[in-house]
């Protein structure tokens, strides 16, 4: 595990914190919007859709759809490269917002657009967890 | 009717510095090499700029480019901005050049820009470089090296509409085979289909031929009013339309990933000169890596959704076919030096226009469109180019 901490760690801002406090808790937390009711990621001061500053953090079911992904066979830093092959894909979340993230827990080979996956996190420090996706079931 | 820049200023110089492997000269140089030759195709001195854009450089940069530019040659103009879109910045450069010379902030812009991304980084900035793509906290984390980010592209645009890697594949070959009739472009090697397909797979579906090169080299242009443009010795190229579109910075935050910006950045310029995809006899396409020319070619109407795979498999873009797309090779065989890399797109387009191609000149170089984007598909700008008769 010694070659981790020299990934990309994230460094949560004040908008962000409570992201990554949540994925440190292994909880997805995205926001919604307490005015029209809609759900977005990455976290903002706004909501994006009606513009309205009531926003506030919730659990997300965690459930989502592979919408696009590669399988990194070259890695951008050796930190990654006891990984390669691995599989970076974004997903979109049952609620409706898209992100970034891994899929794990399946031959790079089998993963396709529209697989369904859920959220599991990968603890990389005492501090920084990361969310990542695997296959349902 | 809105203003339109609409034939308002013209390309009276242009020209391109050695490129490839250059390591005799760091990047500042080559700019003012770039400048140079392009002030000598004009047949004007450096004290005749009054305007100067350039966009910063990664192995040397300075805190105010064009600034340390000016310094350099010691000109003292009245306009004088450092641009950063990616490799959109070149055409958006040429958008706030033409912009300035219609305002009357001033009447002669040179437009230059180099890089020595395969000779002047160290280790330590090319490292930063490649990682420095991506959000911080929600892209950067999983590790992404750039062809990732445009493989994810890649595969929805396969996905939603049959593009096959043969397609992606197809534009490499295309690309190198206007190459081939370019002395200076660096790769200059025939390849097939086969050959894309079994060079090493980098992020699936992109094999390294997939892949635009990493490059030494600069590039200039003068830009002048219309009223001035005829006292030059070159023919005039005329700016016909212009047009931007700005879709997202972080490709995870994409309103799509098989539709760009390309799309509103085509239709304003084409707005605004007043033409159709019909009427465009060539076009240069940003390809930083193949799917995007394909995708280009769909968002900015040279072909249907779905269908620019099969346009560029069937030879349409390739020498000889029914329509050029980057007659220089572009990124994937002429070069590439980062944010510069479109300028070689704009300098070959006004050959092309002049009728000053050499062995690649084309036959029907009468109107032409450059497009170039930047970040993951996310800065696009759109400019239509024609000669006197079009203008």
């Amino acid at each position: 595990m010694s070659d981790i901490p020299a990934k990309a760690a994230p460094v949560p801002s004040p908008e962000t914190a409570g992201y990554w406090a949540g994925a440190k808790r292994h909880e997805l937390m995205i926001q919604q919007c307490n005015s029209c009711g809609r759900h977005q990621f990455y976290p903002r001061v706004l909501c994006t859709s009606c513009s309205s500053r009531m926003v506030t953090w919730v659990r997300a079911s965690g459930q989502a759809t592979v919408t696009s992904y590669t399988v990194v066979r070259r890695p951008v830093s050796e930190a990654y490269a006891p990984d390669v092959p691995y599989v970076v894909a974004l997903v979109a979340l049952k609620e409706g917002p898209t992100m970034m993230t891994h899929v794990v827990g399946i031959d790079p080979e089998d993963v396709r657009i529209g697989l369904s996956v859920e959220v599991a996190f990968q603890d990389w420090t005492e501090a920084v967890s990361v969310p990542v996706f695997r296959p349902v079931g | 009717m809105a203003h339109s820049l609409r034939g308002r200023t013209a390309i009276v110089g242009a020209a391109d510095t050695d490129v490839g492997v250059i390591k005799h000269m760091g990047a500042t140089q080559l700019c003012i090499e770039a400048i140079l030759r392009a002030l000598g195709d004009a047949g004007i001195s450096k004290d005749e700029i009054d305007g100067l854009v350039t966009c910063n450089s990664m192995a040397e940069p300075y805190l105010y480019h064009a600034e340390t530019v000016a310094e350099y040659l010691q000109i003292f103009p009245k306009y004088c901005v450092s641009v950063g879109a990616g490799g959109g910045t070149t055409f958006t450069a040429l958008h706030q050049a033409a912009s300035a010379i219609e305002s009357g902030i001033c009447h002669t812009v040179v437009i230059a820009m180099a890089d020595s991304l395969r000779s002047g980084m160290s280790r330590e900035k090319a490292l930063a470089m490649q990682s420095s793509t991506g959000h911080p906290q929600f892209e950067r984390p999983y590790g992404l090296p750039v062809p990732a980010y445009y493989a994810l592209i890649a595969q929805a645009h396969m996905h939603e509409y049959g593009t096959t890697p043969e397609h992606l594949a197809a534009v490499a070959v295309a690309t190198r085979q206007h190459a081939m009739r370019n002395p200076n472009a660096q790769m200059r090697t025939p390849i097939t289909i086969e050959d894309v397909l079994s060079s090493r797979l980098i992020a699936d579906p992109l094999h390294l031929l997939d892949c635009s090169l990493v490059s030494d080299g600069g590039a200039a242009v003068v830009l002048t009013s219309r009223e001035r443009a005829r006292d030059f010795r070159r023919r005039p190229v005329y700016l016909l339309g212009v047009g931007e579109g700005h879709g997202h910075e972080h490709i995870s935050a994409a309103r799509s990933l098989t539709t760009s910006a390309a799309v509103e950045a085509g239709q304003r310029a084409y707005a605004m000169a007043g033409v159709g995809p019909h009427d465009i006899d060539f076009a240069q396409l940003y390809d930083c890596f193949t799917p995007v020319v394909l995708i280009e070619l769909e968002d900015l109407g040279f072909c249907a959704k779905g269908e620019a795979g099969p346009f560029v498999a069937a030879g349409h873009t390739a020498p000889g076919g029914s329509f050029p797309v980057n007659t220089h090779g572009g990124l994937l065989s002429h070069t590439h030096p980062g944010n510069p890399g479109s300028m070689f797109a704009l300098t070959e387009t006004v050959l092309q226009l002049r009728g000053d191609a050499g062995e690649r000149q084309l036959d029907k170089a009468g109107i032409a469109l450059v497009h170039a984007q930047g970040g993951i598909m996310s800065s696009h700008c759109s400019i239509i180019l024609g000669r006197e008769d079009a203008a």
